[in-house]
Protein backbone atom coordinates (compact mmCIF):
# COMPACT_ATOMS: atom_id res chain seq x y z
CA UNK A 1 0.00 0.00 0.00
CA UNK A 2 1.24 3.39 -0.65
CA UNK A 3 1.94 5.67 2.11
CA UNK A 4 -1.62 7.99 2.68
CA UNK A 5 -1.57 11.41 1.21
CA UNK A 6 -3.94 12.72 4.01
CA UNK A 7 -2.78 13.45 7.78
CA UNK A 8 -5.23 13.58 10.80
CA UNK A 9 -4.96 16.54 13.46
CA UNK A 10 -3.37 15.93 16.49
CA UNK A 11 -5.64 15.82 19.69
CA UNK A 12 -6.20 17.98 22.67
CA UNK A 13 -8.10 17.23 25.92
CA UNK A 14 -11.26 19.31 26.36
CA UNK A 15 -11.18 18.97 30.03
CA UNK A 16 -7.20 18.88 30.87
CA UNK A 17 -5.85 20.25 28.37
CA UNK A 18 -3.26 17.22 27.84
CA UNK A 19 -2.13 17.48 23.81
CA UNK A 20 -1.79 13.86 21.94
CA UNK A 21 -0.33 12.96 17.87
CA UNK A 22 -2.94 12.01 15.85
CA UNK A 23 -3.92 9.11 16.52
CA UNK A 24 -7.23 6.36 17.11
CA UNK A 25 -7.80 7.53 20.82
CA UNK A 26 -10.60 9.62 21.35
CA UNK A 27 -10.15 9.48 25.41
CA UNK A 28 -8.11 11.56 27.57
CA UNK A 29 -5.17 8.95 28.87
CA UNK A 30 -4.84 11.24 32.07
CA UNK A 31 -8.52 12.29 33.01
CA UNK A 32 -10.45 10.35 30.81
CA UNK A 33 -11.77 13.45 28.98
CA UNK A 34 -13.21 13.63 25.57
CA UNK A 35 -9.90 14.74 23.32
CA UNK A 36 -10.76 17.18 19.87
CA UNK A 37 -8.47 17.49 17.11
CA UNK A 38 -6.32 20.67 17.52
CA UNK A 39 -6.23 23.23 14.37
CA UNK A 40 -3.50 25.77 13.59
CA UNK A 41 -4.41 29.22 13.89
CA UNK A 42 -1.74 30.01 11.51
CA UNK A 43 -3.14 27.41 8.66
CA UNK A 44 -4.75 29.63 5.81
CA UNK A 45 -8.51 29.64 5.50
CA UNK A 46 -10.08 30.43 2.51
CA UNK A 47 -12.65 33.44 1.53
CA UNK A 48 -16.36 32.91 0.60
CA UNK A 49 -15.44 32.84 -3.22
CA UNK A 50 -12.97 30.23 -3.17
CA UNK A 51 -15.27 27.82 -1.30
CA UNK A 52 -17.98 29.12 -3.72
CA UNK A 53 -15.69 27.54 -6.45
CA UNK A 54 -14.88 24.07 -4.57
CA UNK A 55 -17.39 20.82 -5.75
CA UNK A 56 -20.33 20.51 -3.85
CA UNK A 57 -19.17 18.04 -1.31
CA UNK A 58 -18.67 18.98 2.46
CA UNK A 59 -14.76 18.76 1.63
CA UNK A 60 -15.79 22.29 0.09
CA UNK A 61 -14.89 23.46 4.28
CA UNK A 62 -11.98 20.93 4.59
CA UNK A 63 -9.79 24.26 6.20
CA UNK A 64 -12.67 23.27 9.14
CA UNK A 65 -11.88 19.44 9.16
CA UNK A 66 -9.49 17.86 11.42
CA UNK A 67 -7.38 16.70 8.21
CA UNK A 68 -4.66 17.61 5.72
CA UNK A 69 -4.40 16.55 2.85
CA UNK A 70 -6.45 15.29 -0.02
CA UNK A 71 -9.69 13.10 1.48
CA UNK A 72 -9.13 9.48 -0.35
CA UNK A 73 -12.75 7.96 0.72
CA UNK A 74 -16.17 9.24 -0.13
CA UNK A 75 -15.25 12.47 -1.56
CA UNK A 76 -19.23 13.59 -2.93
CA UNK A 77 -20.43 13.39 0.38
CA UNK A 78 -22.82 16.50 1.70
CA UNK A 79 -24.07 20.18 0.26
CA UNK A 80 -27.52 18.59 0.97
CA UNK A 81 -30.50 20.58 -0.42
CA UNK A 82 -31.36 24.00 1.48
CA UNK A 83 -35.42 24.54 1.45
CA UNK A 84 -37.33 27.42 2.62
CA UNK A 85 -41.29 26.63 3.29
CA UNK A 86 -43.65 29.48 3.79
CA UNK A 87 -46.71 27.91 3.98
CA UNK A 88 -44.96 25.51 7.03
CA UNK A 89 -43.42 29.00 8.60
CA UNK A 90 -46.84 30.03 8.54
CA UNK A 91 -48.25 26.55 10.25
CA UNK A 92 -46.00 26.91 13.28
CA UNK A 93 -45.83 30.50 13.21
CA UNK A 94 -42.16 31.31 12.34
CA UNK A 95 -40.75 34.29 10.59
CA UNK A 96 -39.41 32.39 7.98
CA UNK A 97 -38.87 28.85 7.73
CA UNK A 98 -35.94 26.01 6.06
CA UNK A 99 -35.45 22.46 6.15
CA UNK A 100 -31.79 21.45 5.66
CA UNK A 101 -32.62 18.10 3.95
CA UNK A 102 -30.25 15.64 4.79
CA UNK A 103 -32.90 13.03 4.23
CA UNK A 104 -31.41 13.33 0.64
CA UNK A 105 -27.54 12.82 2.09
CA UNK A 106 -25.37 10.65 -0.25
CA UNK A 107 -25.35 7.81 0.10
CA UNK A 108 -27.21 6.55 3.02
CA UNK A 109 -29.72 9.28 3.65
CA UNK A 110 -29.11 10.52 6.73
CA UNK A 111 -26.69 13.03 8.29
CA UNK A 112 -24.38 10.32 9.56
CA UNK A 113 -22.88 10.34 5.79
CA UNK A 114 -20.77 13.59 6.84
CA UNK A 115 -19.76 12.02 10.32
CA UNK A 116 -18.65 8.86 8.51
CA UNK A 117 -17.01 10.42 5.79
CA UNK A 118 -14.83 12.12 7.76
CA UNK A 119 -13.90 9.18 10.44
CA UNK A 120 -13.33 7.08 7.63
CA UNK A 121 -10.49 9.28 5.96
CA UNK A 122 -9.38 9.59 9.33
CA UNK A 123 -9.02 6.03 9.54
CA UNK A 124 -6.68 6.45 6.15
CA UNK A 125 -4.61 8.73 7.76
CA UNK A 126 -3.88 6.47 10.80
CA UNK A 127 -3.75 3.83 8.48
CA UNK A 128 -6.58 1.62 10.25
CA UNK A 129 -7.52 -1.17 8.07
CA UNK A 130 -10.76 -2.27 9.18
CA UNK A 131 -13.86 0.07 10.67
CA UNK A 132 -16.75 -0.44 12.47
CA UNK A 133 -19.43 1.48 14.84
CA UNK A 134 -22.04 1.36 17.33
CA UNK A 135 -25.44 2.18 15.74
CA UNK A 136 -29.31 3.06 16.53
CA UNK A 137 -29.49 2.58 12.67
CA UNK A 138 -28.31 5.41 10.21
CA UNK A 139 -24.98 5.22 11.76
CA UNK A 140 -24.24 1.27 10.82
CA UNK A 141 -25.77 2.19 7.53
CA UNK A 142 -23.52 5.09 6.80
CA UNK A 143 -20.43 3.00 8.13
CA UNK A 144 -21.89 0.07 5.88
CA UNK A 145 -22.18 1.39 2.27
CA UNK A 146 -19.06 4.25 2.93
CA UNK A 147 -16.81 1.45 3.92
CA UNK A 148 -17.89 -1.17 1.22
CA UNK A 149 -17.40 1.51 -1.51
CA UNK A 150 -13.96 2.13 0.58
CA UNK A 151 -13.22 -1.76 0.57
CA UNK A 152 -12.36 -1.62 4.02
CA UNK A 153 -13.90 -4.31 6.46
CA UNK A 154 -16.46 -3.39 8.63
CA UNK A 155 -17.81 -4.42 11.79
CA UNK A 156 -20.87 -3.01 12.82
CA UNK A 157 -23.12 -3.32 16.00
CA UNK A 158 -26.59 -2.60 16.54
CA UNK A 159 -29.80 -3.09 18.99
CA UNK A 160 -31.03 -6.68 17.39
CA UNK A 161 -35.05 -5.06 17.23
CA UNK A 162 -33.94 -2.26 14.72
CA UNK A 163 -36.24 -1.09 12.19
CA UNK A 164 -36.31 -2.75 8.95
CA UNK A 165 -34.72 -1.19 6.82
CA UNK A 166 -32.60 -0.10 8.96
CA UNK A 167 -30.90 -3.34 9.65
CA UNK A 168 -31.34 -4.66 5.50
CA UNK A 169 -30.13 -1.47 4.76
CA UNK A 170 -26.67 -2.29 6.77
CA UNK A 171 -26.55 -5.96 5.85
CA UNK A 172 -26.81 -5.24 2.25
CA UNK A 173 -23.46 -3.71 2.06
CA UNK A 174 -21.83 -7.32 2.97
CA UNK A 175 -20.71 -5.54 6.51
CA UNK A 176 -20.49 -7.71 9.31
CA UNK A 177 -23.38 -6.74 11.03
CA UNK A 178 -23.95 -8.10 14.76
CA UNK A 179 -26.89 -7.70 16.32
CA UNK A 180 -26.81 -7.74 20.28
CA UNK A 181 -29.96 -8.25 22.67
CA UNK A 182 -30.17 -5.02 24.26
CA UNK A 183 -30.55 -1.46 24.22
CA UNK A 184 -28.25 0.77 22.33
CA UNK A 185 -26.47 1.83 25.32
CA UNK A 186 -25.33 -1.34 25.76
CA UNK A 187 -24.35 -1.40 22.07
CA UNK A 188 -22.08 1.21 23.30
CA UNK A 189 -20.68 -0.24 26.46
CA UNK A 190 -19.61 -3.63 24.43
CA UNK A 191 -18.42 -1.21 21.81
CA UNK A 192 -16.17 0.44 24.01
CA UNK A 193 -15.01 -2.50 25.07
CA UNK A 194 -14.06 -4.00 21.64
CA UNK A 195 -12.45 -1.26 20.70
CA UNK A 196 -10.30 -1.08 23.71
CA UNK A 197 -8.58 -4.48 22.64
CA UNK A 198 -8.31 -4.01 18.95
CA UNK A 199 -6.65 -2.10 16.63
CA UNK A 200 -9.82 -1.03 14.52
CA UNK A 201 -11.21 2.53 13.62
CA UNK A 202 -14.60 2.34 15.52
CA UNK A 203 -16.13 5.40 14.35
CA UNK A 204 -17.87 6.51 17.12
CA UNK A 205 -15.56 4.99 19.55
CA UNK A 206 -12.26 5.83 19.10
CA UNK A 207 -12.12 7.26 16.42
CA UNK A 208 -14.62 9.96 18.22
CA UNK A 209 -12.52 13.17 17.92
CA UNK A 210 -12.54 13.31 14.54
CA UNK A 211 -16.17 11.87 13.51
CA UNK A 212 -17.80 14.48 15.42
CA UNK A 213 -15.79 17.15 13.27
CA UNK A 214 -18.26 15.76 10.35
CA UNK A 215 -21.48 16.94 11.79
CA UNK A 216 -20.24 21.30 11.71
CA UNK A 217 -20.42 20.48 7.82
CA UNK A 218 -24.01 21.53 8.93
CA UNK A 219 -23.71 24.45 10.04
CA UNK A 220 -21.63 25.55 7.17
CA UNK A 221 -23.70 24.22 4.51
CA UNK A 222 -26.76 26.15 6.39
CA UNK A 223 -24.37 29.36 6.25
CA UNK A 224 -23.87 29.63 2.69
CA UNK A 225 -26.83 28.36 1.72
CA UNK A 226 -28.38 31.35 3.33
CA UNK A 227 -26.26 33.69 1.17
CA UNK A 228 -23.49 33.68 3.82
CA UNK A 229 -25.37 34.54 7.36
CA UNK A 230 -26.84 32.92 9.89
CA UNK A 231 -30.11 31.77 10.92
CA UNK A 232 -31.79 33.35 14.04
CA UNK A 233 -32.80 29.93 15.47
CA UNK A 234 -31.76 26.04 14.54
CA UNK A 235 -33.82 23.11 16.27
CA UNK A 236 -32.09 19.57 15.96
CA UNK A 237 -32.88 16.43 17.00
CA UNK A 238 -30.57 14.97 19.72
CA UNK A 239 -29.34 11.69 20.75
CA UNK A 240 -25.85 11.12 22.02
CA UNK A 241 -25.87 15.12 21.70
CA UNK A 242 -23.32 15.41 19.24
CA UNK A 243 -24.86 16.86 16.34
CA UNK A 244 -26.47 20.13 17.85
CA UNK A 245 -22.80 20.52 20.00
CA UNK A 246 -21.19 20.73 16.74
CA UNK A 247 -23.65 22.99 14.52
CA UNK A 248 -22.80 25.27 17.42
CA UNK A 249 -19.11 24.65 16.53
CA UNK A 250 -19.50 25.24 13.04
CA UNK A 251 -21.27 28.53 13.41
CA UNK A 252 -19.03 29.52 15.86
CA UNK A 253 -15.97 29.16 13.52
CA UNK A 254 -17.40 30.94 10.88
CA UNK A 255 -18.23 33.80 13.04
CA UNK A 256 -14.64 33.92 14.61
CA UNK A 257 -13.10 33.32 10.63
CA UNK A 258 -15.17 36.32 9.33
CA UNK A 259 -16.59 34.16 7.21
CA UNK A 260 -20.10 35.24 8.53
CA UNK A 261 -21.25 38.19 10.45
CA UNK A 262 -23.60 38.39 13.53
CA UNK A 263 -24.67 36.83 16.41
CA UNK A 264 -25.00 33.40 16.77
CA UNK A 265 -28.13 31.04 16.55
CA UNK A 266 -30.37 30.09 19.32
CA UNK A 267 -30.03 26.10 19.39
CA UNK A 268 -32.81 24.25 20.23
CA UNK A 269 -32.92 20.69 20.92
CA UNK A 270 -35.36 17.85 20.48
CA UNK A 271 -36.16 14.45 21.92
CA UNK A 272 -39.04 11.85 21.91
CA UNK A 273 -40.59 12.29 25.39
CA UNK A 274 -39.62 8.43 26.16
CA UNK A 275 -36.38 9.15 25.91
CA UNK A 276 -35.36 12.69 27.38
CA UNK A 277 -32.35 12.83 29.47
CA UNK A 278 -30.90 16.11 27.58
CA UNK A 279 -34.05 17.85 27.69
CA UNK A 280 -34.64 17.03 31.39
CA UNK A 281 -31.03 18.55 32.01
CA UNK A 282 -31.68 21.80 29.86
CA UNK A 283 -34.93 22.03 32.28
CA UNK A 284 -33.14 21.46 35.20
CA UNK A 285 -30.61 24.04 34.88
CA UNK A 286 -27.47 21.96 36.42
CA UNK A 287 -25.87 19.08 37.19
CA UNK A 288 -25.50 15.97 35.17
CA UNK A 289 -27.11 13.97 33.11
CA UNK A 290 -29.64 10.98 34.31
CA UNK A 291 -29.43 8.62 32.17
CA UNK A 292 -33.06 6.89 31.25
CA UNK A 293 -34.15 3.88 29.26
CA UNK A 294 -35.31 4.57 25.92
CA UNK A 295 -39.25 3.69 25.18
CA UNK A 296 -40.08 5.50 21.92
CA UNK A 297 -40.36 4.51 18.11
CA UNK A 298 -37.84 7.08 17.59
CA UNK A 299 -34.92 4.39 17.40
CA UNK A 300 -32.24 6.63 15.93
CA UNK A 301 -33.02 9.26 19.06
CA UNK A 302 -33.15 5.77 21.62
CA UNK A 303 -29.82 7.00 23.84
CA UNK A 304 -30.29 6.79 27.23
CA UNK A 305 -26.89 7.56 28.53
CA UNK A 306 -25.99 10.21 26.39
CA UNK A 307 -22.25 10.94 25.96
CA UNK A 308 -22.40 14.92 24.89
CA UNK A 309 -25.71 15.63 26.57
CA UNK A 310 -24.22 17.79 29.18
CA UNK A 311 -22.43 19.33 26.52
CA UNK A 312 -25.54 19.85 24.08
CA UNK A 313 -27.51 21.06 27.35
CA UNK A 314 -24.89 24.15 28.09
CA UNK A 315 -24.99 24.88 24.52
CA UNK A 316 -28.81 25.09 24.38
CA UNK A 317 -28.82 27.44 27.51
CA UNK A 318 -25.88 29.11 26.59
CA UNK A 319 -27.50 30.72 23.21
CA UNK A 320 -30.47 31.27 24.82
CA UNK A 321 -32.27 28.56 22.93
CA UNK A 322 -34.38 25.50 24.82
CA UNK A 323 -35.43 21.86 24.42
CA UNK A 324 -38.45 20.52 23.62
CA UNK A 325 -39.69 16.20 24.28
CA UNK A 326 -42.43 15.07 22.08
CA UNK A 327 -44.85 12.37 22.39
CA UNK A 328 -44.50 9.03 20.02
CA UNK A 329 -48.15 10.41 18.15
CA UNK A 330 -46.66 13.68 17.97
CA UNK A 331 -43.46 12.42 16.32
CA UNK A 332 -46.40 11.21 13.45
CA UNK A 333 -47.87 14.12 13.32
CA UNK A 334 -44.23 15.84 12.64
CA UNK A 335 -43.60 13.19 10.08
CA UNK A 336 -46.93 13.85 7.85
CA UNK A 337 -46.83 17.65 8.55
CA UNK A 338 -43.30 18.11 6.54
CA UNK A 339 -44.23 15.67 4.01
CA UNK A 340 -47.64 17.57 3.05
CA UNK A 341 -45.80 20.90 3.63
CA UNK A 342 -42.58 20.37 2.04
CA UNK A 343 -42.73 17.32 -0.12
CA UNK A 344 -39.77 15.41 2.13
CA UNK A 345 -40.70 12.19 3.72
CA UNK A 346 -38.46 12.39 6.68
CA UNK A 347 -37.39 8.99 9.79
CA UNK A 348 -39.13 9.55 13.29
CA UNK A 349 -36.17 11.96 14.07
CA UNK A 350 -37.30 14.97 11.55
CA UNK A 351 -40.56 14.05 12.58
CA UNK A 352 -39.43 15.02 16.61
CA UNK A 353 -37.77 18.05 14.72
CA UNK A 354 -40.64 19.34 13.20
CA UNK A 355 -42.85 18.78 16.38
CA UNK A 356 -40.33 20.38 18.87
CA UNK A 357 -40.27 23.47 16.39
CA UNK A 358 -44.00 22.97 16.62
CA UNK A 359 -44.10 22.77 20.93
CA UNK A 360 -41.18 25.43 21.18
CA UNK A 361 -43.48 27.79 18.48
CA UNK A 362 -46.52 27.45 20.79
CA UNK A 363 -44.98 28.06 23.96
CA UNK A 364 -43.41 31.61 22.21
CA UNK A 365 -39.67 30.35 21.90
CA UNK A 366 -39.78 30.33 18.06
CA UNK A 367 -42.04 33.80 16.94
CA UNK A 368 -42.54 35.41 13.67
CA UNK A 369 -39.16 37.02 14.08
CA UNK A 370 -37.07 34.20 13.91
CA UNK A 371 -35.37 32.68 10.56
CA UNK A 372 -35.04 29.45 11.35
CA UNK A 373 -33.76 26.72 10.35
CA UNK A 374 -35.11 22.63 11.10
CA UNK A 375 -32.34 19.63 10.83
CA UNK A 376 -34.26 17.13 8.97
CA UNK A 377 -31.24 14.78 9.51
CA UNK A 378 -32.89 11.18 7.78
CA UNK A 379 -35.22 9.49 5.82
CA UNK A 380 -38.43 8.48 5.94
CA UNK A 381 -38.46 5.49 4.02
CA UNK A 382 -36.37 3.96 6.69
CA UNK A 383 -39.22 4.37 9.43
CA UNK A 384 -42.12 3.49 7.27
CA UNK A 385 -44.08 1.49 9.41
CA UNK A 386 -44.82 4.53 11.82
CA UNK A 387 -46.81 5.70 9.48
CA UNK A 388 -48.35 2.56 7.96
CA UNK A 389 -51.44 3.38 8.57
CA UNK A 390 -51.98 5.65 6.32
CA UNK A 391 -52.65 2.72 3.15
CA UNK A 392 -55.13 1.45 5.47
CA UNK A 393 -57.69 4.45 3.99
CA UNK A 394 -56.40 4.24 0.66
CA UNK A 395 -59.69 2.96 -1.93
CA UNK A 396 -58.86 -0.42 -3.79
CA UNK A 397 -60.76 -0.81 -7.08
CA UNK A 398 -61.04 -3.18 -9.93
CA UNK A 399 -59.60 -1.46 -12.93
CA UNK A 400 -62.35 -0.30 -14.08
CA UNK A 401 -63.78 3.48 -15.57
CA UNK A 402 -67.16 3.52 -13.31
CA UNK A 403 -65.00 2.64 -10.24
CA UNK A 404 -62.53 5.72 -10.42
CA UNK A 405 -65.78 7.71 -11.45
CA UNK A 406 -67.51 6.57 -8.22
CA UNK A 407 -64.42 7.81 -6.34
CA UNK A 408 -64.80 11.11 -8.01
CA UNK A 409 -68.04 11.82 -7.48
CA UNK A 410 -67.71 10.68 -3.50
CA UNK A 411 -64.81 12.71 -3.10
CA UNK A 412 -66.40 15.21 -4.66
CA UNK A 413 -69.60 14.79 -2.89
CA UNK A 414 -69.52 17.05 0.66
CA UNK A 415 -68.85 15.29 3.82
CA UNK A 416 -71.75 13.39 5.23
CA UNK B 1 -17.74 -10.99 48.32
CA UNK B 2 -15.30 -11.42 45.75
CA UNK B 3 -16.52 -9.18 42.49
CA UNK B 4 -14.40 -9.54 39.09
CA UNK B 5 -13.60 -5.90 38.24
CA UNK B 6 -13.17 -5.18 34.47
CA UNK B 7 -10.92 -2.03 33.94
CA UNK B 8 -10.60 -0.21 30.26
CA UNK B 9 -6.94 0.64 28.99
CA UNK B 10 -7.05 4.02 30.38
CA UNK B 11 -7.26 2.99 33.60
CA UNK B 12 -4.81 -0.39 33.51
CA UNK B 13 -1.60 1.59 33.52
CA UNK B 14 -2.70 2.04 37.18
CA UNK B 15 -3.21 -1.21 38.22
CA UNK B 16 0.25 -2.37 37.43
CA UNK B 17 -1.21 -3.24 33.92
CA UNK B 18 -3.70 -5.76 35.61
CA UNK B 19 -7.23 -5.21 33.48
CA UNK B 20 -9.46 -7.76 35.08
CA UNK B 21 -8.83 -7.32 39.04
CA UNK B 22 -10.83 -8.98 41.61
CA UNK B 23 -12.19 -6.43 44.73
CA UNK B 24 -14.50 -7.43 47.94
CA UNK B 25 -17.73 -5.24 49.26
CA UNK B 26 -21.38 -5.26 49.62
CA UNK B 27 -22.05 -2.80 46.92
CA UNK B 28 -20.38 -1.31 44.26
CA UNK B 29 -19.43 1.89 46.69
CA UNK B 30 -17.46 -1.10 48.79
CA UNK B 31 -15.69 -2.46 45.60
CA UNK B 32 -14.45 1.61 44.51
CA UNK B 33 -13.18 2.01 48.23
CA UNK B 34 -11.33 -1.93 48.19
CA UNK B 35 -10.00 -0.98 44.61
CA UNK B 36 -9.19 2.43 45.96
CA UNK B 37 -6.98 0.86 48.68
CA UNK B 38 -5.26 -1.35 46.78
CA UNK B 39 -4.45 0.94 44.06
CA UNK B 40 -4.15 4.31 44.93
CA UNK B 41 -3.69 5.98 41.99
CA UNK B 42 -7.09 4.47 40.20
CA UNK B 43 -9.21 6.72 43.37
CA UNK B 44 -9.28 9.65 41.62
CA UNK B 45 -10.43 8.29 38.34
CA UNK B 46 -13.22 6.34 39.85
CA UNK B 47 -15.11 9.28 42.45
CA UNK B 48 -14.85 12.68 42.83
CA UNK B 49 -14.24 14.47 46.12
CA UNK B 50 -18.20 14.34 46.49
CA UNK B 51 -18.29 10.22 46.48
CA UNK B 52 -19.75 10.77 42.88
CA UNK B 53 -18.65 8.49 40.41
CA UNK B 54 -15.88 10.24 38.51
CA UNK B 55 -17.46 12.00 35.87
CA UNK B 56 -15.39 10.36 32.60
CA UNK B 57 -16.23 6.74 33.78
CA UNK B 58 -19.35 4.71 33.35
CA UNK B 59 -20.15 1.63 35.85
CA UNK B 60 -21.81 -1.44 34.56
CA UNK B 61 -22.84 -4.06 37.09
CA UNK B 62 -23.94 -7.55 35.36
CA UNK B 63 -23.82 -5.39 31.88
CA UNK B 64 -26.71 -2.72 33.81
CA UNK B 65 -25.77 0.57 34.44
CA UNK B 66 -25.55 1.49 37.79
CA UNK B 67 -26.90 5.06 37.38
CA UNK B 68 -30.28 3.10 36.75
CA UNK B 69 -30.02 1.40 39.35
CA UNK B 70 -28.84 3.34 42.94
CA UNK B 71 -25.29 4.19 42.04
CA UNK B 72 -22.83 3.32 44.22
CA UNK B 73 -25.40 1.76 46.71
CA UNK B 74 -25.75 -0.68 43.81
CA UNK B 75 -26.13 -4.29 45.62
CA UNK B 76 -23.25 -6.53 44.29
CA UNK B 77 -23.52 -10.25 45.09
CA UNK B 78 -20.49 -13.15 45.02
CA UNK B 79 -19.27 -13.70 41.28
CA UNK B 80 -21.11 -10.45 39.87
CA UNK B 81 -18.67 -8.57 36.99
CA UNK B 82 -18.44 -4.97 37.45
CA UNK B 83 -17.64 -3.41 34.08
CA UNK B 84 -15.78 0.14 33.94
CA UNK B 85 -15.58 2.36 30.85
CA UNK B 86 -14.91 5.58 29.83
CA UNK B 87 -18.19 7.38 29.65
CA UNK B 88 -17.40 9.39 26.49
CA UNK B 89 -16.76 7.10 24.36
CA UNK B 90 -19.69 6.33 21.54
CA UNK B 91 -23.48 7.54 21.37
C1 LIG C 1 -31.40 10.65 11.86
C2 LIG C 1 -30.66 11.07 13.07
N1 LIG C 1 -30.78 12.32 13.49
C3 LIG C 1 -30.16 12.77 14.59
C4 LIG C 1 -29.35 11.95 15.35
C5 LIG C 1 -28.73 12.52 16.60
O1 LIG C 1 -27.39 12.65 16.56
P1 LIG C 1 -26.49 12.85 17.86
O2 LIG C 1 -26.25 11.47 18.42
O3 LIG C 1 -25.28 13.48 17.31
O4 LIG C 1 -27.24 13.71 18.83
C6 LIG C 1 -29.18 10.63 14.95
C7 LIG C 1 -28.30 9.75 15.75
O5 LIG C 1 -28.17 8.59 15.61
C8 LIG C 1 -29.85 10.18 13.79
O6 LIG C 1 -29.72 8.91 13.36
ZN1 LIG D 1 -7.45 15.13 30.09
Amino acid sequence: MTAPRIEAHRLRCRACGADYDAQALAICENCIGPLEPVYSDRRTRPDRATIARRPPSLWRYREWLPLNGEPVYSTETGFTPLIESPSLARTLGAGRLWIKNDSVSHPSLSFKDRVVAVALNAAAALDLDTVGCASTGNLANAVAAQAARAGLPAWVFIPEDLELAKVIGTAVYGARVVRVRGTYDDVNRLCAQVADRNNWGIVNVNLRSYYGEGSKTVAFEIAEQLGWRLPTAVVAPMAGGSLLTKLHKGFREFLADEIVAGGIPRMYGAQAAGCAPIVRLVEKGEGRIEPVVPDTIARSLAIGSPADGGYAARVIRETGGWAAAVSDADIVTGITLLAEHTGVFTETAGGVTVAGARALAMTGRLTAADEVVLCITGNGLKTAEVVQDQIESLPVIAPSLREVSDLLDWAAAPAA
Amino acid sequence: MPVTVQLPNVLAKLTDGQRTVEATGDTVGDLVTALSRQFPELEARLRDRRGQPYEFVAFYLNDADIRLNGGFDTAVRDGDELVIVPSVAGG
